[in-house]
């Protein structure tokens, strides 16, 4: 475009010229303008969906009192301090780790075997589209239909105990999300269940580009299956399933409402997680300078997550 | 094309201050040509937010409205109307932003947080100043001696029994001490077939069931978990010997499992399906439980009280609590209306539909001379006291929620019931600090 207008701009310089360049410059200027102008809406929402709320969020973590009082007081760091010095901060980061890092493996697992399943040659096509259709049922509910669903299923009188009862593998009824002693390792079951298809359609998709030659050639070299799943289809894999792993590190470390909807954070804290550690502090204990602090840590948490999901977007690129 | 984009910043312009304008106030004038409409012509739109209306029967609070808006020409009234959870985000947005309607729905829980925010209008003030007859009210929630919300209709919490199980489990009539009760719920759980006496929500996220389930315990045979308006759980022995009588039951078997993850509609659920013989809960459940079970044979009464207590007995209750706002220019209009619901055949009709308690000592609605069970706790709630110590207090859900904790802790015998008691006064006495 530029190489075509030149010759046209140089021709007319002359008698009059400098108006000439004047008027140029300024149709520069306007051209120059117009890629900002194409983004202007989508600044525009940025800065008041996500500059502003996250600037008046790390405010609110600096002072005391803050939306419940007119005249909240300068604090500094002395939310940080309370938080990182509190026992119920450490214990709901140590159960989102677990609930997290969990999760994110069986997550990956069970994604990865049911998408070969479904890739798999020995099955024909009408049976792979039964099967794709149930394993990716339980990304097609809710969460809120989820945390009732898994409440019905595992109350002391719901359908998993009286299956465990009748066939005699329980003596008694199991109080699942009611025990201390279960009620993580429930909340992490139901999130993982709730969360795999995400991982199975996306690597399906990724099985689904290998070229085919790959394990023809292997298979003549002699490569056991087993080779072949990890000399070319993980390594193939391998961008997919970091940028995946990446994702689902964020979103499942903010997970609120299927924690809040089937345990509430209990019982005694055992599932009690940043999220509804947060959400306390906001919404039943009204102090929002602290809760803005949790909020904040979780946030730099978040951030750091994403800087390694853009490297990775990047290397893959 | 100047002209055009000249023209264009105007247009945005007018938008804004029209928009400006729209947002400014609630007060909206007729326009007229000269523009010199007098004040005294202005409407006033007054907005209620609260979450009533979807409880209610369609068009039962809307109805009400348009009869006020006859009864007061110039008073239009806006409802704002959502669930509950919603309801109180939004006025607790609204009281921290100063946006808050000119009058709300409030519970007692939110009462001390407004107050203390200076959100809420002094309704001792309003109604003196519009010479209103406090005498007819049922009840004020104060703080500071002055009225900053007013319960409209009343939920009460009464013993709901199982008749048929009661029967089958051979006890013969209803339980009314703590002795009575806890032979009643061993006789019921022992009829198996995961079939449990009681039933006790003890959820954290909705904690309301140290409210509903344990305090009422302590309520009804005239204890309290205050002095002088202060946290009084050390040393407490009407709160202790409650915790005592929950935790045997708890250890013999009788109550529900599941307690610790269990939301209040779990409870309601048990009972209904007819797992469980006796519990504690809302009238306002009466008609759900009718029609998803409408063989259960069922009844009410008043929750026992400790051996050998014959005194009034204290019952646990709910409030839609009505209060206007400091933020609001229309304070006089809004108390109109806040008198208005409170009147005795307006809010006899309000209680009827919502089939609730009046607010108003003189209304009787009809539902009480109609249906045996909510004459049946009509009578209860004459002959107690409603009591809820949580209403008014600051944070209220959360103290709730620290002695929730702390009690399942002793229930499931990590700690005892005077360390469960210590380490609740500790967190009750910071909230209380503020």
């Amino acid at each position: 475009m530029s190489t075509t207008t030149l010759p046209a701009r140089a021709k007319r310089t002359g008698p009059g010229g400098s108006r000439v360049q004047a008027t140029g410059s300024k149709k520069g200027l306007a051209k120059a303008l117009v890629p900002f102008g194409y983004l202007s809406p989508t600044v525009v929402l940025l800065t008041v969906l996500m500059v502003i709320p996250i600037v008046m969020v790390v405010g609110y973590s600096l002072m005391d009192n803050v939306i419940m009082k007119k005249n909240p007081q300068f604090v500094g760091f002395k939310h940080y301090s309370d938080i990182l010095t509190s026992d119920s901060f450490w214990t709901a980061a140590t159960n989102t780790l677990f609930f997290t890092g969990v999760s994110v493996v069986a997550h990956l697992v069970l994604g990865l075997a049911f998408a070969m399943m479904l890739n798999s040659e020995l099955l024909g096509h009408r049976v792979k589209a039964i099967f794709r259709t149930i394993y990716v049922l339980p990304w097609l509910f809710t969460v809120a239909i989820i945390a009732v669903l898994w409440r019905l299923l595992l109350e002391p009188n719901g359908v998993i105990n009286y299956l465990l009862t009748a066939s005699q593998l329980a003596g008694s009824q199991i109080e699942w999300l009611g025990s201390p002693d279960t009620a993580l390792f429930a909340v992490t079951f139901i999130n993982i269940w709730s969360g795999y298809p995400f991982y199975m359609t996306s690597l399906l998709a990724g099985l689904q580009g290998i070229p085919g030659e790959y394990y023809e050639a292997a298979q003549v070299d002699g490569a056991s299956a087993w080779q072949r799943f990890t000399r070319i289809t993980l390594p193939q894999l391998k961008p997919i399933i970091i940028s995946m792993a990446l994702l689902d590190f964020i979103w499942t470390t903010q997970q609120f409402a299927l924690i809040w909807m089937t345990t509430g954070g209990g019982p005694l804290g055992t599932t009690e997680m940043l999220s509804t550690f947060t959400y306390k502090l906001a919404f039943t204990k009204y102090q929002f300078g602290t809760a803005s602090a949790a909020a904040v840590i979780v946030l730099v948490i978040s951030m750091v997550l994403a800087f390694f999901y853009v490297r990775a977007q990047k290397a893959r690129d | 094309m100047r002209k055009k984009f000249l023209a264009g910043i105007a247009v945005m312009a007018a938008a804004t201050l029209a928009m400006t304008g729209c947002a400014s106030g609630s007060t909206t004038a007729p326009t007229s040509a000269a523009g010199s409409a007098s004040a005294a012509a202005e409407d006033v739109t007054l907005e209620f937010a609260q979450w009533w209306e979807p409880e209610l029967p369609a068009n039962a609070l809307r109805g009400l409205m348009d009869q006020f808006e006859k009864e007061n020409p110039g008073i239009k009234v806006k409802l704002i109307s959502g669930p509950y959870a919603s309801t109180k985000e939004q006025v607790v947005a609204g009281a921290a932003a100063g946006t808050m309607s000119d009058v709300v729905g409030l519970d007692g829980a939110w009462v001390n947080d407004f107050v203390k925010q200076g959100s809420l209008a002094n309704l001792t003030e309003l109604m003196k100043a519009a010479s209103f007859d406090e005498s007819q009210l049922a009840a004020q929630v104060q703080l500071d001696g002055s009225t900053w919300m007013i319960p409209v209709a009343n939920f009460v919490y009464p013993m709901f029994v199982n008749d048929d199980l009661l029967k089958k489990a051979g006890v013969s009539a209803v339980p009314t001490n703590r002795t009575e009760f806890t032979a009643a719920a061993a006789a019921l759980t022992k009829l198996g077939n995961n079939t449990a006496g009681w039933v006790l929500p003890l959820d954290s996220s909705a904690p309301n069931g140290i409210q509903n389930d344990v305090m009422s315990w302590v309520w009804s045979s005239g204890g309290s978990m205050l002095k002088d308006g202060k946290p009084y759980l050390t040393g407490n022995a009407d709160v202790k010997s409650a915790m005592e009588f929950i935790k045997g039951m708890y250890d013999a078997g009788s109550i529900a499992k599941g307690s610790f993850t269990m939301k209040e509609q779990d409870k309601v659920n048990e009972f209904t399906n007819g797992r469980v013989g006796m519990m504690i809960d809302s009238l306002a459940h009466v008609n759900l439980i009718r029609e998803q079970n409408k063989d259960l044979k069922f009844q009410v009464a008043a929750i026992p009280s400790a051996d050998g207590y014959s005194g009034k007995r204290g019952m646990p209750y709910a409030s839609w609590g009505i209060g206007v706002a400091a933020n609001s220019k229309h304070q006089a209009e809004a108390f109109k209306l806040v008198a208005f619901l409170l009147g005795k055949d307006v809010n006899a009709t309000l209680c009827n539909s919502a089939h609730a308690f009046p607010g108003n000592a003189q209304a009787v609605p009809d539902f009480v001379n109609t249906d045996a069970i909510f004459k049946q706790a009509f009578d209860i709630y004459q002959a107690g006291t409603p009591t809820n110590e949580f209403t008014g207090l600051p944070v209220a859900e959360d103290l709730m929620r620290s002695f929730d904790e702390q009690f399942q802790k002793y229930l499931a015998g990590k700690q005892s019931a005077d360390d469960a008691l210590a380490a609740a006064q500790k967190a009750w006495d910071a909230a209380f600090a503020g």
